[in-house]
């Protein structure tokens, strides 16, 4: 069976907190081994949006969620859907570094995988390195894994908490303006690793960086007070939008 | 986190363990009030509201009456307070606002030392350094003076009101200045700043800045004090006397509620024992009364944390 | 004519002056207490001290072994009963407790956290001792727990409380359930927290004496057996002191010595698990 081009996208999600809306009406898909970047002015919804494609929104005070979600033609707003299983196939990296101060850097990066069954110690060894080599982060650690996070500079912890988050394997990656709490080599780092990861995942990422989208993304969102204004390929999108509104923001007419 | 839906059944069990732990509290309360009633009952029954009134204490005529020993608590604890809360909120300005600040954490810290120290070696420390201190060199001179007022008549054994004043002052001094320190320390400081910027000086800007906004926080630990000095058993056990009179003069011995329990529990049976318990019924409501406006007070200042409930 | 500035200037001075003055008067009694703790307390440290009991009335010598061994078991006791529960009861607060519920077991714990600890006595006297029919070193140490559980919880909770929101959506996001978010990796970053007030609590119920007086009720001899009276060196300072000997006036000063001495070590012990924590990272 051929792999699917999509797997996970949304079809009129609406998100609230209370009774005023966030994200009004988003059809959107995200096709696979891409990335797709969010972008949009502060306060248009475009992290409220992504923490609605793992189910975090509706922990907010107040948060509600409309419309569906879709991960493998499955709507993870069904009734009878598990959030917590949920969250194993769509992970997400936070904006600021969070490693588990309480764990070892081994640990952290292990801690998604004891939710999912148990796993022999070779096999979680083995889980550990591969996560850590896929975050460009092996070489300066393994001599170090039993050591505390906290002793990592940011631009690390935020590659261990991308470790940690790509260890069990989900299927979508989704990144919360990874970068803007590093520096500018740190978030350099982290870019590149992003075009490395789109090999094995889906990836979705909200950066208000319009540059850091431009380079980094396949395409692009643009987000403009909760709606989605225009979709397409990232080069497209910056170089030639659509929408006047698209325009206005990627010229730096408005940010 | 109040949307997080319980999944499964490791949730469940999680939150219903935790809720029983949780439930101890109310039940613990809920359990002393019925029975410390349910013990009291045959002196409720038998005296009522007399109880609360008549001086007598007659074990072998069954006749009880609490009043000494609430008014010697009230007396008591007002003595403490009268010596303790000037103490205590100069020391809490001093340390929040003029001591130079590599000084305020050893300082504060010497300071909730004295909490630390248990009641009984209080109480120990009292019969055997407070009490001859008092005899040798404070009382005589008050005698002399002032002998003729109500409040220091009589002849002075040592044992007394005035030790166990003294002794609770000092025991719930820490209690007041602690809780007073966070209180005034959660005062913004541009409050301060604005009245220094009007020309005011240092101690204006406190009496008239500072202290105003964290009134009734400071109040609260006051009244959390009161709490504190109502309760206090072992110490004034050893000092106060024990005898069931009620006098108003400093110098004599008298005897508070927590001490009678204290003194006569473990010889006491039938309706003495009962009379006991109505004794630490009324207690226990006072003290909860207190407590609960005091800390409906700090609440309200320091917006709902543990204010004070690490010193307490 | 002393201007206005100057007597304003010259009054702020008076009062710092006086909070200074408040602040040394304040300290006073604990230095003399101390003082006297170390100076007649120091002569009755000797060896005997430390591992024999009580020595007949009047007669010299003896010491306070069976207050010592009673007060560990009966702390470590009401501890063993009383922690569990208290901290249970905080990480209920902090987890779930923004209802109505929440808040009537918070506000009940502040209030019962002022409760004298005598009436906690003669609780437990009726609930456990009369039952029995003996006192014993058991219900004590369940008059110590009833008084720590509600501070813990208080401790507890604040601690929990302050662990950030973004570990539990980090551990969220990796598909922790709730209860494992909580318990493995929430409740885990504010264990040295935890620790602290629990050490606390402790250190206070370790001088505790008036609930003692009608459960343990005290034992001259030496007893490790927590069904039957047991002594403890809050119990031995006041039989004691109180007493008519003089070798018994000393030894109280002894003993008082050493219950500072222990109530102390719990102090600085909670002092130091959040400093080497902290250290750690």
């Amino acid at each position: 069976m051929a792999e699917p081009t999509v797997r996970l996208r949304t079809e009129r999600l609406s998100a609230l907190y209370g009774s005023q809306a966030a994200v009004k009406g988003v059809t959107l898909a995200f096709p696979v081994h891409t990335v797709t970047a969010v972008i949009g002015p502060s306060g248009c919804g475009k992290s409220t949006f992504l923490r609605c494609l793992n189910r975090l929104h509706e922990l907010s005070s107040g948060g509600l969620v409309r419309g569906s979600v879709f991960l493998d033609d499955r709507d993870i707003y069904a009734t009878d859907a598990n959030p917590v299983a949920i969250r194993r196939r769509v992970g997400m990296v936070f904006q600021q570094p969070n490693p588990f101060p309480t764990m070892s850097i081994y640990k952290n990066v292990a801690a998604g995988l004891s939710v999912n069954g148990r796993l022999t110690r070779t096999e979680t060894d083995a889980a550990v390195e591969r996560a850590l080599r896929s975050a460009a982060l092996w070489d300066e650690v393994k001599d170090r894994l039993q050591a505390s996070p906290l002793g990592l500079s940011g631009g690390q912890q935020q590659r261990l908490c991308i470790a940690r988050t790509i260890a069990p394997a989900p299927d979508v990656l989704l990144l919360d303006e990874p970068t803007s709490a590093l520096d500018p080599i740190a978030t350099q780092s982290i870019e590149e690793l992003v075009q490395e990861l789109k090999r094995e995942f889906t990836v979705v990422i909200v950066t208000h960086n319009m540059q850091q989208a431009a380079r980094v993304s396949d395409f692009t969102a643009f987000f403009y007070l909760g709606e989605l204004v225009e979709h397409d390929v990232t080069t497209k999108v910056f170089t030639a939008p659509a929408e006047a509104r698209t325009e206005a923001y990627v010229t730096g007419r408005f940010g | 986190m109040a949307n997080v839906r319980a999944v499964g059944w490791g949730d469940t069990a999680f939150r219903v363990i935790l809720t029983v732990f949780a439930a101890t509290i109310p039940l613990l309360f809920v359990a002393l009030v019925a029975r410390l009633t349910v013990s009291a009952w045959p002196t409720i029954r038998a005296f009522g509201f007399r109880f609360l009134t008549t001086s007598t204490w007659d074990p072998v005529a069954n006749v009880y009456g609490a009043a000494p020993m609430i008014f010697g608590t009230l007396f008591s604890a007002l003595i403490a307070l009268l010596l303790a809360v000037p103490l205590a909120i100069g020391v809490a300005i001093f340390l929040t606002e003029f001591a130079p600040r590599p000084l305020r954490g050893p300082v504060g810290t010497l300071v909730e030392l004295l909490a630390a120290i248990p009641s009984v070696v209080y109480g120990l420390w009292g019969i055997f350094v407070l009490i001859p201190l008092l005899r040798a060199y404070v009382v005589p001179p008050l005698a002399t003076l002032l002998g003729w007022t109500p409040l220091f008549s009589g002849t002075f054994y040592g044992n007394s009101m005035l030790a166990a004043g003294i002794i609770l002052a000092v025991m719930i001094l820490p209690y007041i200045s602690s809780v007073s320190r966070e209180v005034l320390a959660a005062v913004p400081s541009s409050q301060r700043e604005a009245a220094l910027a009007l020309g005011a000086t240092r101690w204006e800007a406190v009496w008239s800045a500072v202290l105003p906004y964290a009134r009734s926080g400071v109040v609260g630990a006051v009244i959390l004090g009161l709490g504190r000095a109502l309760g206090e058993t072992m110490a004034v056990v050893m000092v106060v006397g024990n005898r069931h009179d009620l006098s108003v003069s400093l110098l004599e011995p008298g005897t508070t509620m927590a001490a009678v329990i204290a003194n006569e529990f473990n010889e006491a049976a039938g309706l003495q024992r009962a009379a006991l318990f109505e004794v630490g019924l009324v207690l226990f409501g006072v003290t909860v009364a207190v407590n609960a406006f005091a800390r409906i007070l700090v609440w309200r200042v320091a917006r709902g944390s543990a204010v004070g409930s690490r010193a307490i | 004519m002393i201007s206005r500035v100057v007597r304003r200037r010259v009054a702020s001075h008076v009062m710092t002056g006086l909070t200074v003055v408040a602040a040394i008067l304040a300290l006073l009694p604990l230095f003399a207490i101390f003082a006297d703790l170390i100076l007649r307390g120091a002569s009755s440290l000797n060896w005997d001290f430390f591992v024999k009991n009580p020595a007949a009335a009047g007669d010299t010598g003896g010491g306070v072994a069976n207050a010592i061994v009673g007060t560990l078991i009966i702390v470590g006791v009401g501890s063993a009963i009383g922690l569990p529960v208290g901290i249970g009861a905080g990480v209920y607060l902090a987890e779930y407790g923004g209802g109505r519920f929440g808040t009537v077991v918070r506000f009940l714990a502040d209030v019962l956290t002022g409760t004298p600890s005598v009436i906690v006595g003669i609780f437990v006297w009726m609930f456990v001792v009369r039952p029995m029919g003996h006192f014993s070193a058991l219900a004590g140490a369940v008059a110590l727990a009833i008084l720590m559980i509600p501070m813990v919880s208080r401790t507890t909770e604040e601690m929990v409380r302050l662990v950030p929101h973004s570990l539990r959506e980090a551990a969220l996001a990796l598909g922790f359930p709730r209860w494992r978010a909580s318990a493995y990796v929430v409740v885990r970053a504010a264990w040295p927290g935890i620790v602290t007030g629990a050490l606390v609590a402790v250190a206070r119920i370790a001088g505790e004496t008036a609930p003692l007086l009608f459960t343990a009720l005290g034992n001259m001899n030496f007893r490790t057996n927590v069904m039957q009276p047991m002594q403890t060196l809050s119990l031995q300072i006041y039989v004691f002191a109180t007493g008519p000997f003089e070798e018994w006036h000393r030894l109280a000063w002894g003993a008082a010595l050493v219950l500072m001495g222990i109530v102390l070590i719990f102090g600085l012990g909670a002092r130091f698990v959040t400093r080497t924590r902290f250290r750690d990272g």
